[in-house]
Parts: C-alpha cells; sequence; structure tokens
C-alpha cells in the first residue's frame, strides 16, 4: 500500500506540471499586467518595475525562472501586497481556509449522512419527500445568493451570529460561512446517501442478516450502511474540490482572510505570482486528497487491492 | 406423521406493482414434520420461493402475505420483527440460491457467523468465535482456524455456500430452509454440498424444506414432494409416487423435460472450421500469466454438433470467442481456408456472417431500445447492404417464422417477451444472416427445463434444415449428450478428454470425466456413498478442490 501511495505521488508530478503550465500562460494571455492602473505610470517607472520584477524577460525565461524558483519553494513576491511574499501569504491563508474547508465537509457528511439514511428508510414518506425537495434546493441556489441572505438574517435582523469576519479561535463567526459552504455538499451527499441505502436495503446481503433475526440496528447500522458508504468515500474527492472552488465565494462575501479571497483579488489585479501561488497548493492539496480518499476506500472495502 | 413443527395454511402472497396487484402465491397449504425433507419444485414464476420468504418476513417492500404461517403454533405472518427475530436466524435459518452475494462482502466470513451466534445465543465475543471455528469445521472447510477472517470474495462459490450452510446450523435449528442452494454451482461441487446437507440432516435431526428446479435434486434427497405451477399446488405425495406414477400432466411434463435422445451422426464432410493449438493468455498482474486456454485444437463439419463440456473456469467460453476471433489468441484458426486469426475487424467482417454466436443471457443480450424486427434485421444491414428496408423486414420475419414467432412479434420490444422467446430471437438474429457455423455459449442455460427442451428442438431441427455446423458449450451434461456428435471435456484451459458421444458418456477413459458424467446423472448414488461413510471425501471432492 505504501509503495502504491509512492507511485502515485510521483505519478501526479506531471498532472501538477501540466496545471502549472496552463495556468502561467492563461494568466499572461490575459490583457494587461500588475502595474496597470487608472492613470497610467510613466515609460520610465514601469520599465524599472518591470525589469525589478523580471517582467521584461521573454516570457519562456519567466517560465523557467518561476518553474526553477518554485522547485526550490520560492513561490516569489506578490506584486501587488508589496513586502509580501506569495509564501508569507498563503501561510497566513491556508490555516483559515483549512478549518473553514473541513469543517463544511464534516457538516456535510454528518447532516447529510443522516438526513439520506432516514429518507431511504421512510422511502416515499413525507420526510423522504422533503429531504429530497431541501436537497434538490440545495444543489440549486448558488452560494452566492444564500451567504448574503444568512449573513442578513441572522448577521442583522436577528443579530445573533456575525455577519462577517473572522477570529481565529472564535466559533460564532465560523458558523455563518461553514453553513453557506457546507449547504449544496450536505444535499449532494443525502442525496447519494438515500440512493445507495436504498440499493444495499434490497441486497441480497441485507436480506440475509434479516434472515438470520438480526436486530434492525446490526441490519441497517452495520451491514446497509457500511455498503452505502462506499459511493460517498468516492465522492470526497470530488466533493473538496467543490469547496475549495465554493470557498472562493464565500470568503470574498464574508470576508475571511484565506486562500480563496487571494485567487480572485489575485487574478483581477494580475498579481501572477500569487495566482500561481494558489493554484500550485489547490493542486497539489486536491492530488493528495484524492489518493487519500482512495486509500480510504481500500479501508472499508476489503475486495479493494492496492499492489 | 407427527404433529408438524411448520403448519402453512391458506398462505396468499400478492405484489403491489404499477399495473395493479399481482398475486404470486395463491392460497397455498404446507404442512413439515420435525426431521422431515420436503422438496417444493416449480419453475421460475411458479411462486416457489416467495412462499418462504412471505413465512419469514422477507417479503419485498411491495409484497403483503395473507393467510396463515405457524411454527411450533406461533403465528409468524404478521409478527412484529422483533418477536419474528426470535424465530428466524435460530429455529428457523435459510441457505440462498447466490452464494456471490448473499454474504455481506465487506466483513469477515467467521464475523458474520459469529454475529448471529451473539444475537440468539448470547454467546461472549469469544466463544462466538471459537464456536464458528467449530461450525466451519463441521461443514468441511478446510483450515478453519484462518477461514474465519476470510473475506466472501477470497472464497470460491462452494466455500462461500459452506460458510453459509454454517451460519444456517450456528443456532441449532429444527427446520433449514434451502432455497436453490447448488443452483449456482458446478455438478461436482453441488454433489459435494449436497452430500454435506444430508449428512448434516441426519446428524442433527433438522427438517429440510428444499426449494428447487432440479428433479435430480429432489430424486436424491427428499421423502417428500410438493409441485407448484402459477402460484398453486399442483400435486403433493412421497417422491417415490411422484416420479413413478404422477397423477397432474403438469407434472409429467417436468419428468419429461429432462434432456433426452442423441443426435443422429452427421455425414462426414470436409471440415469448415479448423483450429490448431488454440491459447488464450490474460496477464494477471507483475508480468504473470493466465493461460485461460492452452493449445487446444478442433475440426467442425457442416452439419456437425461438437459440445464442449467443462465446469466454471475451465476456458470453454473463453475458446468460443477465440474461435470467432473475438479475443487475441496464439495458435491459428482456419475458416474454410482462409487462417482468421488475427484479423482486424474490418478484416473479419466479410467472415461475420458466417460465423454467428448465441450467448447465454437472453435478457442482456438484446438491445432493450430496439424492435426485435429491428434486432433480427440490424446484421442484414451491414452484410448485405444492397437489400432494401423492406427486403431485410421480410427476411426477419421470415427468420422470426423459423424459430417459431409470429411475424406480428416484430414490432414489439424484448421486455415484453419470456426468456426461452428472448433466446429464439437471439437464434433469430443469427440465422437471418445465414451462417455456416454457429457458436452456441449455454444457449439453454437461464432457461426452466421444460423451455430448455423445446429450445434443444428447435436448434436441431434448424441445424438439419441448413446443415449448420454447431460449436455448443454446456456445463449440463444432459444436455450435451442430447445435442453433440463429438464431446470435448475442458478442464483448466485444457482438453482432457475428446471423442464421439456415445463413447465419451459409455466409456469415459479419464477420472475427471468420470467424476463429471457421476455428479450429473448420478445423485442418488454419490450421496448413499457419502452418507454411509460421510467421513470419506468421495472422489468428486479431490477434483473440486474446495
Amino acid at each position: 500500500m505504501l509503495g502504491y501511495a509512492l507511485r502515485r505521488l510521483a505519478g501526479a508530478v506531471p498532472t501538477i506540471f501540466v496545471v502549472i503550465t496552463a495556468a502561467f500562460f492563461l494568466m499572461r494571455i490575459a490583457p494587461g499586467g500588475p502595474f496597470d492602473q487608472e492613470r497610467t505610470l510613466e515609460g520610465q517607472v514601469m520599465e524599472n518595475l518591470n525589469a525589478a520584477f523580471g517582467l521584461s524577460d521573454p516570457l519562456w525565461r519567466q517560465y523557467l525562472t518561476y518553474l526553477g524558483n518554485l522547485l526550490q519553494g520560492d513561490m516569489g513576491p506578490s506584486f501587488i501586497y508589496r513586502d509580501f511574499t506569495v509564501g508569507t501569504l498563503l501561510k497566513a491563508g491556508l490555516p483559515v481556509s483549512v478549518t473553514l474547508g473541513s469543517l463544511a465537509l464534516l457538516l456535510a457528511f454528518l447532516v447529510g449522512g443522516a438526513l439520506g439514511v432516514v429518507a431511504a428508510l421512510r422511502q416515499n414518506s413525507a420526510v423522504d419527500h422533503l429531504v429530497v425537495t431541501v436537497a434538490t434546493f440545495g444543489i440549486t441556489v448558488p452560494n452566492f445568493v444564500v451567504a448574503p441572505v444568512l449573513s442578513l438574517v441572522f448577521g442583522v435582523w436577528l443579530d445573533v451570529l456575525p455577519a462577517g469576519g473572522w477570529q481565529t479561535g472564535h466559533l460564532a463567526p465560523m458558523v455563518l460561512p461553514v453553513v453557506t459552504l457546507a449547504l449544496p455538499q450536505v444535499a449532494v451527499v443525502a442525496r447519494l446517501i438515500r440512493g445507495a441505502m436504498l440499493e444495499a436495503l434490497t441486497s441480497d446481503h441485507v436480506r440475509t442478516a434479516r434472515a438470520y433475526g438480526l436486530p434492525a440496528r446490526l441490519v441497517v447500522g452495520v451491514h446497509a450502511l457500511r455498503a452505502a458508504l462506499l459511493p460517498v468515500v468516492s465522492y470526497l474527492g470530488p466533493a473538496a474540490a467543490a469547496l475549495l472552488t465554493g470557498s472562493v465565494v464565500v470568503e470574498s462575501i464574508f470576508g475571511i482572510p484565506g486562500i480563496g479571497r487571494y485567487f480572485v483579488q489575485g487574478a483581477l489585479n494580475r498579481d501572477y505570482t500569487l495566482v500561481m501561488g494558489t493554484v500550485v497548493v489547490v493542486a497539489v492539496f486536491i492530488v493528495v486528497f484524492n489518493l487519500v480518499v482512495d486509500l480510504l476506500y481500500a479501508v472499508i472495502d476489503p475486495r479493494v487491492r492496492y499492489d | 406423521m407427527t404433529a408438524p413443527i411448520l403448519s402453512i395454511r391458506d398462505l396468499r402472497v400478492s405484489f403491489a406493482t404499477p399495473d395493479g396487484p399481482v398475486e404470486a402465491v395463491k392460497g397455498i397449504d404446507l404442512d413439515l414434520a420435525a426431521g422431515e425433507a420436503l422438496a417444493v419444485v416449480g419453475e421460475s414464476g411458479s411462486g416457489k420461493s416467495q412462499l418462504m420468504m412471505a413465512a419469514m418476513g422477507l417479503l419485498a417492500k411491495n409484497g403483503t402475505a395473507r393467510g396463515s404461517a405457524r411454527y411450533r403454533g406461533e403465528e409468524l405472518i404478521g409478527l412484529p420483527a422483533r418477536r419474528l427475530n426470535r424465530v428466524r436466524g435460530a429455529k428457523i435459518t435459510m441457505i440462498f440460491q447466490e452464494p456471490m452475494t448473499s454474504l455481506d462482502p465487506l466483513q469477515p466470513v467467521g464475523r458474520q457467523i459469529a454475529e448471529t451466534l451473539r444475537v440468539h445465543s448470547h454467546l461472549s465475543a469469544r466463544a462466538a468465535r471459537r464456536r464458528t471455528v467449530e461450525l466451519l469445521d463441521l461443514v468441511r472447510l478446510k483450515d478453519p482456524e484462518r477461514r474465519v477472517s476470510a473475506y466472501p470474495h477470497e472464497l470460491s462459490g462452494g466455500q462461500r455456500q459452506r460458510v453459509m450452510i454454517a451460519m444456517a446450523l450456528a443456532n441449532e435449528p429444527d427446520i433449514l430452509i434451502a432455497d436453490e442452494p447448488t443452483t449456482a454451482l458446478d455438478v461436482t461441487i453441488q454433489a459435494e454440498i449436497l452430500a454435506l446437507i444430508a449428512d448434516l440432516r441426519t446428524r442433527l435431526g433438522m427438517a429440510i424444506l428444499f426449494i428447487t428446479h432440479d428433479l435430480q435434486i429432489v430424486r436424491a434427497f427428499c421423502e417428500r414432494v410438493m409441485v407448484m405451477r402459477d402460484g398453486r399446488v399442483m400435486e403433493e405425495g412421497d417422491v417415490a409416487t411422484i416420479f413413478t406414477a404422477p397423477r397432474e400432466d403438469y407434472t409429467r411434463m417436468l419428468l419429461a423435460a429432462e434432456p433426452e435422445g442423441t443426435k443422429p451422426t452427421a455425414p462426414p464432410a470436409p471440415p469448415i472450421l479448423r483450429a490448431e493449438n488454440v491459447g488464450v493468455h490474460f496477464a494477471i498482474g507483475r508480468g504473470a500469466q493466465l493461460a485461460a486456454v492452452d493449445g487446444v485444437s478442433l475440426t467442425l463439419s457442416p452439419g456437425e454438433t461438437v459440445g464442449i463440456v467443462g465446469e466454471s473456469g475451465s476456458g470453454k467460453s473463453t475458446l468460443a470467442r477465440a474461435l470467432l476471433n473475438l479475443l487475441p489468441a496464439t495458435g491459428e484458426v482456419r475458416f474454410r481456408d482462409t487462417p482468421i486469426t488475427g484479423l482486424s475487424r474490418r478484416q473479419m467482417r466479410p467472415y461475420r456472417h458466417a460465423l454467428q454466436m448465441v450467448f447465454q443471457d437472453p435478457y442482456g443480450a438484446l438491445s432493450p431500445r430496439l424492435t426485435v424486427g429491428e434486432i433480427v434485421a440490424e446484421g442484414l444491414t451491414v452484410h448485405a447492404p444492397e437489400l432494401g428496408a423492406a427486403e431485410r423486414r421480410a427476411r426477419a420475419v421470415a427468420a422470426l417464422a423459423e424459430v417459431g414467432l409470429d411475424g406480428a412479434m416484430a414490432r414489439r420490444f424484448p421486455h415484453e417477451f419470456s426468456g426461452g422467446q428472448r433466446q429464439r430471437i437471439a437464434i433469430a438474429r443469427a440465422i437471418v444472416l445465414k451462417p455456416a457455423a454457429l457458436v452456441l455459449d449455454e444457449p439453454t442455460s437461464a432457461l426452466d427445463r421444460s423451455v430448455q427442451k423445446q429450445v434443444l428442438a428447435l436448434l436441431l431441427a434448424l441445424q438439419a434444415a441448413h446443415n449448420l455446423a454447431y460449436v455448443f458449450i454446456s456445463h449440463d451434461l444432459a444436455v450435451i449428450r442430447a445435442v453433440a456428435d463429438r464431446v470435448m471435456v475442458m478442464k483448466d484451459g485444457r482438453v482432457v478428454e475428446e471423442g464421439p458421444t456415445a463413447r465419451i458418456f459409455e466409456a469415459p477413459a479419464t477420472g475427471y470425466t468420470r467424476e463429471l458424467i457421476a455428479a450429473a446423472f448420478d445423485l442418488s448414488a454419490i450421496l448413499a456413498a457419502r452418507q454411509s461413510n460421510p467421513n470419506a471425501r468421495g472422489s468428486a471432492s479431490t477434483i473440486a478442490g474446495t
């Protein structure tokens, strides 16, 4: 299994390389540059700035320089946040984003899982229809709608939770962003578990468990639920990716100092190095997370062997 | 007869479907005495399985049971799950048909057995484990200490069925319900499993209710038999009487449905298909290769049938696909004088119409989105593009008529047909192209015996009418004996023995062939021999190697 993990990581290197290359050139295709402002700078100033940040070199050389620096762990200085390197910015933002994302993931799986199981056990009942309706709603309403509405209702009208902001270690400001981020995933997980559970409940081995007089808690909790978890575990990878994308919006709306924010601002400001840094971190994260999911799958399902 | 321990009265089962309620069981009475072996026999759709599912509270969600099923006086129908759970799994246990899926794939088998012990006999974890090992030993699973922690996928079909039996015996039941327990197994394994159940029954003194379609098993195993059809009891009595003097036509038809007779030998003719030293190898990781087919040669002449018989994993289906160049193979296959091995799909196309195939599963082999007429005519659009649509339709209707289906059915979709009719459609699709040779891969294995007999008769008639050559693959020796001129017995990818059908069946030269034949035709003798000396592992088991 260790050998498999190492081979998978080695296999991810070309993937990440392709991602970096694509992101690098796409950024440069976009018109404008980091130092274009409403009031154009004097020609000489512009040239000096470009020279200082290596932007006057031919593109291929800039690319190679970037790759070289990256290999040494240097993601370069930010063009906009002067006096900060991209490394410093990401180091500060990453823990916030990871906290936000993992809490949302946890919430999605606990709440979504519970809803899905209840709906499956009471198939075609009012509870089931309610869950399916709410889930459809959760998937269709985008989080840039949910976030301001929640912020308005709970932060302004009811005034029970902060409408935005973040304080490391404090729970209250986390509630609304985490709920917003988790909501679509709650819906997806509930639907997935419901479907998998319905299938598991009619499977032959669950029939065996029933025929052998096992109490409902064992039939459902052990034999059906474990089988139903498999498709959900494989959804963990895409879910993590979806949460990262979602965090871009949620962090911007709630004013959270995570790395999702840098993505948006960096792209708008043509802060080349900041965007590149975020892309690299996110790509590595997704690759590693998918590997962890695959290994987890083998732990749950003994039929899966990696060697 | 002593007082019955299970007594069923006027049991009815109906299922709510979008087309209204469907009655699967229409008022059945049944009594089972302690220690008795009763067979419930019927073809698919007779309601024989649903009868016991209803008594055990295991009907699908849309099913309802009415009537009465009493175990030692306690009414089971309508009993709350909590009370029912004291009976099922403890006093009445079940073995199911599908050894592949009836065990939880995510739990070690020992844990599944121990679970029932802990729930019903309230054993401690350690005591349950100790008892589990004893049980696995009782069902003669080799190396039980190690097997307790095996997962179902690490065991063969026969081994899994032994685990199921161990689970069924765990809490010393009064009644064992065996629902087609050996239908999915090879014949030699079937003989072993049946011998095991018979032996355990005499040692432990439980009653057995055997649900099956196989009259061979009934005769070898049971004392009393109940014949079901369309949810009703047709006939009931002791086994000897039913087999020698059946009262009902339906019972007589079932008894006569065993394949019989032999094929008249084809006149000698130059071969049209000649295979030399065919091999198929699959990579199984780390550079290792599995020889699924190894050095098989065969010739096939017009009007002739070569029967290929073997147990699962013997390579017979792989050989069939290699003969038709449907998968990469070594060696050489010649059709008439053309070597076809290794031809690309495009190069192969001119020969395809002459070499057709019929598959086992009549449900999976027909596209559900096309009408039957379109399915049968489809091959003509490729192989006879010069024909107009009207001519293609006419030929499709003619082919359907030839397999005994009304041309008006051409507009219907496959799901409107029964299994036997679908297999006729698959045959029509092959013969519409006027093939020279047909490869038939278990063409009747998914069908009821009575339907099988009709399809076999159809195949023989078509062969005689068109001088067709058949490669007929089956695990069922009775079928092979009825249709083949020559027989090849395969095991582990190799031909163990081959020769004219009569010679193979009357004077088999190898031990393996003798085992197969004994397991298929002489179940009673095997069971009798095993039971008189249950510890002797018969020669069949040395082959099966479970």
